[in-house]
């Protein structure tokens, strides 16, 4: 049902050609299928909420330099601890005299690069794992899967400590010690799914046809596995960000003076009484980009998983 | 005068697990199917005609007999020359298409798997084969109905060229005017590939239009073996074939 | 013959993001003490119509009808509350397979008991003795090991008949039966079928018994309704279904295999758009 007027004659036509009943090309074919779960993303207004957030995080993060009123790293005592509006800090300054406005805006890129690095490692891992040991069963499975338990085993803080003690503290080594952690929760999920699949009669037609492990892994098991891993990833970032956070406010993240959200709480914390705004604005940082994800994952989810749509 | 079989199977058991846990899902099953012919498998659920279907296929069970696909016996593994040979179709068109592969991506993929070249002629030929235009060609399993579904099966099932079709309830899961269409294609293009084919049904009526000769079986053995002509004129020995006849009618 | 259910003009539709789906299109019939069959193809709306008598159709579906009255009482006018007193003790439903329609988690008896105690102030004991014998009014053998067993450990004809025990204990005036034997072999259909009809005729109750299985309904309902595209395309008596009139119906009977009728194609049914047009038969007796 097209609502609303279309005044451009070539949005019509390529609106119906991303509509078509009949595709013409393998081209036309890709394209529509992800048109039509971007219109159905674009039906549900709190996913679409989480989208903006996150893309505000990507600009952020892109033209910090641009956005920053002050050098993020600039101290100056002698306005430090000034609440926010005052002396040109937007949002306040730190005990240092440094703005706390610049220093979010610079934080958001360790943000994003801790949500990327996550993201892309811990699923895929856990992807090439559980769908072996899902598909190839038997002693393949039963090892995999151990080792597995073993990494599901250590407590991500405990490992983290481990980590900075072995090879130094830093923000690298914390998202190691979280990838680490992470995937294998990706991995059961990917063993799951493809224990349900295996046995399906298309698996069994291009069995028939004489394709091989490898082929059918790849080709037909992660495509349907991929969607509940993205979705898992997005649900589970709020959590990820918070732990970089827990950890950065612990010393074990980012080193000073990096301006990392978590050690940024860390440093306020014995101001937050009387300059609450060393800690909260932060906090809410923190609070924005999670939600965000969260929202996303849910749209996703709606989107990509078909079980609770007919 | 002999006639050249393209199935033969000789005391062939099926069975799944081992030990305790061991199931027999087919005991000493024999038959032939007549090159050219086409032959029906009748029974119930649990009646053991799917499994002797994935037992030639080599898609589940532990079996031990002998089977002879084209005069050649099968042996543990499966070649890619029997899968040039024997082809299957699956009952539900609703499960045996990939959800994220396109007709297209479909037949192309078996096309290259086995490094036939002119994919694309092979491709237009074989939809059309199936009365499907090529308005199909690009379309995704959720926006075919189910005979639609069906007839891609089909095509996926000829690209390959094979003699041999084995049908698993090929139209159970299709509403009945539909069911007319699919069984109509597959008498056409039995006639025009010349092709064999072994079809496993619950539906007797089914089966009497497709297939020249019938094996029923209960529980895994195979009780009574009959040409559809002898089930018309109500020539059945053994009491379950009776009781299977009567309940159909 | 005493009518126990009227429907009028009933209209189902489903908002759907590429407009409104009207899965059922302003259809009327009526349901004496009687075996009344609905056939369809799938998408025809006859399940959909089953379920809308119950008023067991979610939002977003927006159920319409200028009445479906019990015994004159207007359905549509109840509260979810009434509803609930109708469904199971004045109207009940079989579905299809019972994997899906029993709790797996709760023995047998246990479930049937808490259905019955629902509508009727009894203590458990009397539901229990009440229990028993209807597990053997529908043949099973062994009633007291059933009650204390689990769905799982049933085959798909047993589960059908306590199904039938179940939905018949607390005493309905109508039965609606949604495909009630298409998951079953067909040795085992037949006994199923049996039951029920005993059960219905000696209870006096009416049923409604929708399917696709066009000889299946004949041979078992007295009157027929045949649903294509949301309406009533033709109504006749059972067994006078050879000389049905509706093209429709013509080409369903044509094109199903015969084993005595060898032939080399089955007639093809040319669907005619003008079928969907055309206003619904009136399903009054």
């Amino acid at each position: 049902m097209n609502t609303g007027t279309q005044t451009n004659q070539t949005d019509v036509t390529l609106r119906a050609w991303l509509l078509s009943d009949a595709p013409t090309s393998r081209r036309q074919a890709k394209l529509a299928s992800i048109y039509r779960a971007w219109l159905s993303f674009r039906s549900n207004p709190m996913a679409m909420v989480g989208l903006f957030i996150l893309m505000m995080l990507v600009f952020v993060a892109i033209f910090a330099p641009v956005l920053a009123t002050h050098n993020p790293l600039g101290q100056d005592l002698s306005v430090r601890l000034s609440p926010p509006g005052e002396n040109g800090f937007f949002l306040g300054s730190d005990s240092l005299g440094r703005d706390i406005l610049s220093r979010l805006i610079y934080g958001s890129r360790i943000t994003l690069y801790i949500v990327a690095l996550v993201a892309l490692l811990a699923p895929i891992v856990g992807l090439f794992i559980g769908t072996a040991a899902g598909y190839i069963g038997g002693w393949t499975d039963q090892a995999l899967m151990r080792i597995t338990d073993i990494f599901l085993a250590f407590p991500r803080l405990i490992l983290a400590l481990a980590f900075v003690s072995a090879l130094g503290a830093g923000i690298e080594n914390a998202v190691l010690a979280i990838v680490l952690t992470a995937w294998p929760a990706y991995a059961r999920l990917a063993r799951a799914e493809t224990l349900s699949i295996r046995n399906s009669d298309f698996i069994s037609a291009v069995k028939l046809q004489g394709a091989g492990s490898l082929r059918i892994i790849v080709r037909h098991i992660w495509p349907l596995c991929i969607s509940s891993l993205v979705i898992r990833v997005t649900l589970d970032m709020a959590g990820i960000i918070l732990t970089a956070a827990g950890l950065g406010f612990l010393g074990l993240g980012a080193q000073p003076p990096s301006p990392e959200w978590g050690a940024m709480i860390s440093e306020g914390r014995r101001f937050i009484l009387d300059h609450w705004w060393v800690a909260t604005m932060p906090g809410l940082a923190i609070f924005a980009v999670s939600l965000a994800f969260n929202l996303l994952g849910d749209g996703l989810r709606d989107v990509l998983d078909p079980k609770g749509q007919s | 005068m002999t006639v050249n079989n393209s199935i033969e199977l000789e005391d062939v058991n099926v069975w799944f697990g081992e030990g305790v846990k061991r199931v027999d899902a087919v005991l000493d099953a024999s038959f032939a199917v007549e090159q050219g012919g086409s032959f029906g498998l009748v029974g119930e659920s649990g009646s053991g005609k799917s499994t002797i279907l994935k037992a030639i296929t080599g898609l589940a069970g532990n079996w031990q007999g002998k089977i002879n696909i084209m005069g050649k016996p099968l042996g543990e593994t499966r070649t890619d020359e029997f899968y040039k040979s024997v082809q299957m179709v699956f009952q539900d068109p609703y499960a045996s298409l990939h959800p994220r592969h396109t007709v297209d991506h479909v037949l192309s993929e078996t096309l290259s798997l086995h490094k036939f070249d002119n994919i694309d002629e092979r491709i237009v030929k074989v939809l059309n084969e199936v009365g499907l235009g090529q308005s199909f060609r690009f379309r995704y399993p959720h926006q075919l109905s189910g005979g639609q579904r069906q007839r891609v099966a089909i095509a996926r099932a000829l690209i390959l060229e094979p003699s041999i079709l084995l049908l698993d309830e090929p139209t159970s899961a299709l509403d009945v005017s539909v069911q007319a269409e699919i069984l109509n294609l597959l008498t056409d293009l039995r006639e025009e590939l010349n092709l064999t084919y072994l079809m496993v049904s619950h539906d007797l009526a089914v089966v009497g239009h497709m297939c020249s000769n019938v094996a029923v079986m209960n529980l895994g053995k195979i009780v009574e073996l009959l040409t559809i002509e002898d089930m018309r004129a109500h020539k059945t020995e053994h009491p379950y074939t009776r009781e299977l006849f009567e309940a159909s009618l | 013959m005493e009518t126990l259910l009227e429907v009028d003009n009933l209209k189902v539709t489903f908002p759907t993001r590429t407009g409104n789906f009207e899965a059922v299109r302003d259809i009327s019939f009526s349901l004496g003490r009687e075996r009344l069959g609905i056939v369809g193809e799938s998408g025809s709306g006859k399940s959909i119509t089953g379920r809308s008598i119950l008023r067991l159709i979610q939002k977003p579906g927006i159920v319409e009808a200028k009445q479906i009255a019990l015994h004159g009482e207007n359905l549509l006018d109840f509260t979810e509350r009434q509803m609930r007193k109708v469904r199971g003790h004045r109207i009940s439903m079989v579905m299809q397979d019972p994997k899906f329609s029993l709790n797996p988690v709760m023995k047998i008896g246990a479930q049937i008991i808490e259905g019955y105690r629902l509508h009727k102030n009894i203590s458990k004991a009397e539901a229990r003795i009440a229990t028993l014998e209807m597990l053997e009014a529908v043949l099973i053998r062994d009633p007291e090991r059933v009650f204390d067993a689990y769905p799982h450990e049933m085959s798909g004809g047993m589960g059908q008949r306590i199904m039938i025990a179940m939905m018949l204990i607390p005493g309905p005036e109508i039965l609606i039966a949604d495909e009630p034997t298409s998951a079953l072999d067909v040795t085992v259909q037949k006994e199923v079928l049996e039951i029920m009809d005993k059960l219905v005729r000696e209870r006096g109750m009416g049923l409604i018994f929708i399917s696709h299985d066009l000889h299946l309904v004949s041979s078992f309902c007295d009157r027929v309704l045949i649903m294509y595209g949301g309406r009533i395309v033709e109504t006749c008596q059972a067994d006078r279904l050879h000389e049905a009139k509706h093209p429709y119906t013509r080409g369903l009977l044509n094109s199903m295999p015969i084993l005595d009728q060898p032939k080399k194609y089955l007639e093809v049914l040319s669907r005619d758009d003008t079928w969907r047009d055309q206003l619904s038969v009136s399903g009054n007796k």
